[in-house]
């Protein structure tokens, strides 16, 4: 077949010049409206009475600067409890929900609990799970107990979130059609090795949009551990504010997250892309 | 293209220089095709060959990279056409009949009658009987389409095309995906849409029912349309190496 020869006739580079034109359009407009909007909020806010105070206090951006190798200190702290909390989280809330689709009577106390553990642990604020354990646990002084602060934060971060991931897989692992099992068990694998190998595959493909929305908010709620005396970025940032009274490290404590959650979010939509796990194409 | 073309009426549709490639790959090369209003044009060839390519370029499924499709003399591959008005006024049907499962019977015809047409439930519901009626499924109104066997799936797949009232129907090897059993009654569905006059592209293997339905025969390869004529000079008397060599593994196959 002939590839290289092939000119687009001249019907056919009208109408691509036209599909230009209209697509560099559509960009103008967009661009257009975006900056009226933006132009719009900063005028309000610039006329605000109140602007000159909020900008000394929130936008200091010599104080902020100052105080920024502070809060990336404190900010590991927060990285290391999100790490290792999402690998416990994504293990154990894979495992819940691989036992809440388990079929048959037998199985009922296991469905029994992975139910019970799912629906309490979603239901009960975090931080009064970090709360819980975080004075809780120390109290039993029971022998082996930990005692440090951030592993029993990671224990309560893990509690909460596997619940919720849990519900996330089951969504994933209940989307695939009844025929992938059907196929499967046709070629003689057992009901386990289904789920592991052709199931769950594609169940993981389906919800990683939201297994990262979960991700992403545990990275927030790492700020929660706070509350039993962990010295993360945001203690850090309310300890700094209480010695020059600006408002400024707060921001920059947010820039901090958003400066690794959004890079996350864009490797992991290229990432899916890539691999073909997502898009399946426009029609006109 | 057509022995019989009168110059002086368009036709239907009319494919000239059409082009269409993924990638590397080009599936149809500088193709030119006529459906004169009121017949049925069967397109035959191997897998590959872009027959249902070339359908789903007409129905505006995929954009074009070369080439025209005219419609009553309209030329919907420009892309100032609204390409969902033509595509009520074109019906498909797939393969893999495409049903939307979480739709009941009545209500994947009724989607676009009152989505699109914004007919009211009523009447939308009344049409949608009447066209299952006239596939033979309507005690299946209520039914999910899991619960159908595939003939009946691809019944329902033909009624909900038709429902729009379109103006030209493509069927895109539509028993393929069924049994021997099923074949029969969709196909004897298709002869009686011909025989209402409905304009029809036909891609198919089924040859015996393209030779006794169709008024013209193409035979695709390569991505053009390497032979085209009536079904008894294209099936009795092939002129292309290539067509004879296609025709003859057919009947050592057994489908002809």
């Amino acid at each position: 077949m002939s590839t290289t020869e092939w000119q687009p006739s001249a019907l056919q580079r009208e109408r691509d010049a036209y599909r230009r034109r209209r697509s560099t359009r559509a960009i103008l407009l967009s661009l257009a409206i975006t900056v009226a909007v933006i132009a719009v909020f900063v005028t309000i806010i610039h006329s605000s009475s109140g602007w000159p105070k909020v900008r000394d206090s929130f936008f200091d951006l010599g104080v902020g600067w100052k105080g920024l190798p502070g809060l990336l200190d404190a900010f590991w702290i927060n990285v290391q409890i999100m790490l290792i909390s999402e690998v416990c989280i994504l293990v154990i809330g894979a495992t819940l929900a691989v036992l809440r689709t388990l079929q048959g009577p037998a199985f009922f106390p296991i469905r029994f609990f992975t139910a019970a553990y799912t629906d309490i642990f979603r239901g009960l604020p975090l931080l009064l799970v970090i709360l819980l354990v975080g004075y809780g646990v120390p109290g039993l002084r029971l022998a082996g107990a930990p005692k440090s602060e951030m592993v029993l934060c990671i224990i309560a971060l893990v509690l909460t979130y596997s619940a919720y991931v849990a519900e996330v897989f089951r969504a994933g692992i209940e989307s695939i059609h009844l025929s992938q099992r059907s196929a499967a068990r046709s070629l003689g694998l057992t009901t386990w090795q289904t789920t592991r190998f052709v199931v769950f595959p594609q169940a993981v493909r389906r919800v990683i949009p939201p297994l990262l929305n979960d991700f992403v908010s545990l990275q927030k709620d790492t700020t929660l551990v706070s509350f039993v005396g962990v010295i993360e970025i945001t203690l850090t940032s309310l300890n700094q504010q209480s010695q020059d009274f600006k408002f400024v490290h707060q921001v920059f404590a947010g820039l901090v997250f958003l400066a690794l959650t959004i890079p996350l979010t864009r490797f992991t939509d290229w990432y899916s892309k890539r691999k073909g796990w997502v898009g399946g194409g426009q029609i006109r | 293209m057509s022995p019989s073309v009168d110059k002086s009426q368009t036709p239907l549709l009319r494919v000239a220089g059409l082009r269409k490639a993924f990638g590397d790959t080009v599936v149809l090369d500088d193709l030119d095709l006529v459906a004169e209003d009121h017949s049925c044009v069967a397109l035959i060839g191997a897998s590959g060959s872009g027959k249902s390519t070339l359908l789903r370029c007409i129905d505006l499924l995929e954009i074009v990279d070369d080439g025209v499709i005219e419609l009553d003399g309209q030329d919907i591959t420009d892309p100032r056409v609204d390409a969902n008005e033509v595509r009520t006024k074109i019906g498909i049907v797939f393969q893999s009949f495409n049903l939307f499962p979480h739709l009941r019977v009545i209500d994947n015809v009724t989607l676009a009658p009152r989505r699109v047409h914004r007919a009211s439930r009523e009447q939308a519901e009344a049409e949608a009987l009447a066209m299952l009626d006239r596939v033979g499924l309507r005690n299946r109104a209520d039914a999910r389409p899991d619960e159908l066997s595939g003939g009946q799936q691809q019944r329902v797949a033909i009624a909900r095309a038709l429902v729009n009232k379109p103006r030209l129907m493509l069927f895109d090897e539509v028993t393929s995906a069924l049994d021997p059993e099923l074949v029969g009654e969709v196909l004897e569905l298709i002869r009686e849409l011909r025989g209402d006059g409905m304009t029809m592209l036909l891609a198919t293997h089924e040859m015996s029912f393209a030779r006794d339905v169709a008024d013209q025969v193409c035979f695709l390869d390569g991505g053009r349309v390497l032979e085209h004529g009536p079904p008894e000079q294209v099936f009795g008397d092939p002129q292309q190496p290539r067509t004879r060599q296609f025709l003859r593994r057919i009947i050592e196959a057994g489908r002809l």
